[in-house]
């Protein structure tokens, strides 16, 4: 589903590079955790796969694509196969819960039909049903990262890219949001999610990719978010 | 879904960014007005030239007694003389030229003057003052010179004079009018440019938000970009719109109304001219806000 060879990315030239010759493959239907502090890469890993970032050696290949040969005009084609979710949720904050989910419906031009079905569905599978009509600053933290969550989600698309999705959460909702991403990992979806939160990677074991430097330093199944306190 | 969506888009980024769209549509308004008042002065000329020129004749007057002219110091022209010059206007390599030619005799041109003169304040004149003279009418007016040069100096002839140099200042005045309007037009149209690319600008930056998450979520570019397109030139052609309607009045109630009735010998342009540049001035405003929207899209909503 997901597959570095050798991949390389150096912003600016005689730099140190940001990822260094990776080499990685995911499965579909993995839940993967990539960790590793601020620095290591891992924000420029996120963009490789959602082509925000060409490589500057190595391919990427996402969705049985190459995006070294991707052309400009379909990487939209390739963004509606990756759904995204970040720390700060990026809610549009004019919008009521229904609105921010239908707008990315909308805006990859699916009939209002479909919209009127999909939507609802998603709110309930997040669990926010009965709150649509609700502007996001009345929502809790957790609530509006459910709302980016089903905005990301609603689309079905086979990867789910989620980059410190609890870091701006406290605990107790944090574990709703993991048992939330748990559940569309069951559904099939490849799930990748940055994060510092050791004690979810700790309890969830799952596959632990960390980066260091731009190098990967460790890929392990079933895996914890430090090796010396294994 | 997208035409909904593209001009729900275009309706509240018009709303948000209100007074900076409305300072687009006065801005192409104005400037687009000096475009057409140019263009319509043109046309007003052309006009003018077709129909004046057809009227107008080269007269050569004939050397009267006493004249002070020095090629007429040899005294009236005499009828030698005036078979002489008829000769080359009407035989000669001239003749191409030369539509008619007809004489006017002194008593003739008496008659015309006092025939002219209401008032009677020439009335001491009597005909042994006037001046006889060829009237010539071209059959291309554009070849006047070659016709002065060819009769000037020929003996007995006083002055030759090109009624079309009594209009000559009327339309360079006319054409140093359109370069005005059109220098004024140009500075405005770059006014009008740099305010649409300001405008699409602070659009793009106030909805970075939504155009963020458009990309995120695979939304084609020309879909993130139309709104703002569309915006720009929807301000743009209300200003050409605003203009149209400023040039059909103002031909309407100026030189229809007004200037047609009280100044009435000369051919006016009209309502229909007005028309016929409006679609140039859609096309102005178009083209101007697609040059903005390509400068200024590229950078704040690439995908």
């Amino acid at each position: 589903m997901i597959r570095l060879d050798n991949a390389t990315k150096v912003y600016k030239r005689g730099a140190r590079p940001a990822l260094d010759s990776i080499s990685v493959e995911i499965e579909r239907g993995d839940f993967v955790f990539l960790v590793g502090s601020s620095g290591s890469g891992k924000s420029t890993f996120l963009k490789l796969i959602l082509r925000e970032e060409r490589p500057t050696g190595g391919d990427v290949y996402v969705a049985g694509r190459h995006l070294n040969k991707l052309s400009a005009w379909r990487v939209p084609h390739l963004r509606r196969e990756i759904g995204a979710v970040f720390q700060d949720f990026r809610l549009l904050p004019n919008k009521t819960v229904y609105q921010n989910v239908a707008f990315a419906l909308q805006v990859i031009g699916k009939s209002r039909h479909h919209i009127q079905s999909t939507v609802p569905e998603m709110l309930e599978l997040v669990g926010l049903s009965g709150k649509e009509r609700r502007m996001p600053h009345e929502l809790s933290g957790g609530e509006q990262q459910r709302v980016a969550i089903a905005r990301a989600f609603v689309n079905h698309p086979p990867i789910l890219l989620c980059d410190e999705p609890t870091g701006n959460l406290d605990p107790g909702t944090s574990v709703g949001i993991m048992r939330l991403l748990d559940r569309i990992n069951r559904t099939g979806t490849t799930v990748l999610m940055a994060t510092h939160d050791d004690e979810i990677v700790d309890q969830m074991r799952k596959r632990v990719i960390e980066l260091r430097g731009g190098q990967l330093v460790r890929d392990q199944d079933r895996g914890v978010y430090g090796l010396e306190r294994v | 879904m997208r035409l909904r969506f593209i001009l729900g888009e275009v309706v509240n980024g018009l709303r948000r960014n209100g007074t900076m769209a409305l300072s687009v549509v006065l801005v192409t308004f104005v400037s687009l007005m000096f475009v057409g008042a140019a263009a319509l002065t043109q046309m007003q000329i052309d006009q003018l030239k077709d129909d004046w020129y057809g009227k107008v004749e080269i007269s050569i007057f004939l050397c009267p007694e006493n004249s002070r002219n020095e090629r007429c110091a040899e005294g009236a022209v005499t009828p030698e003389q005036e078979d002489a010059i008829r000769g080359v206007l009407e035989d000669g390599a001239l003749a191409g030229l030369v539509q008619e030619v007809y004489y006017e005799s002194r008593e003739q041109a008496y008659d015309k003057f006092v025939a002219n003169d209401d008032e009677g304040i020439w009335s001491s004149l009597t005909a042994d003052q006037m001046q006889p003279s060829f009237r010539v009418k071209l059959s291309d007016p554009e070849q006047y010179q070659v016709v002065a040069d060819a009769t000037e100096g020929l003996p007995g002839v006083d002055v030759v004079r090109d009624q079309r140099e009594i209009f000559s200042e009327l339309f360079r005045f006319l054409n140093a009018a359109t370069v005005v309007a059109a220098a004024l037009a140009a500075v405005m149209l770059l006014a009008a440019m740099l305010l649409i690319t300001t405008t699409i600008r602070l659009s793009a930056l106030s909805r970075r938000r939504e155009t963020q998450i458009m990309r995120m979520v695979g939304s084609s570019r020309s879909l993130i970009q139309m709104p703002f397109m569309l915006e720009g030139a929807v301000a743009a052609t209300g200003g050409a719109l605003l203009a149209v309607a400023g040039l059909f009045f103002g031909v309407r109630y100026l030189i229809e109304d007004w200037l047609r009735s009280s100044v009435t010998w000369v051919q006016y342009i009209g309502t229909q001219e007005v028309w016929s540049v409006a679609p140039w001035l859609l096309v102005i405003a178009v083209g101007l806000a697609a040059v903005a929207s390509l400068v200024t899209l590229g950078r704040y909503t690439r995908a």
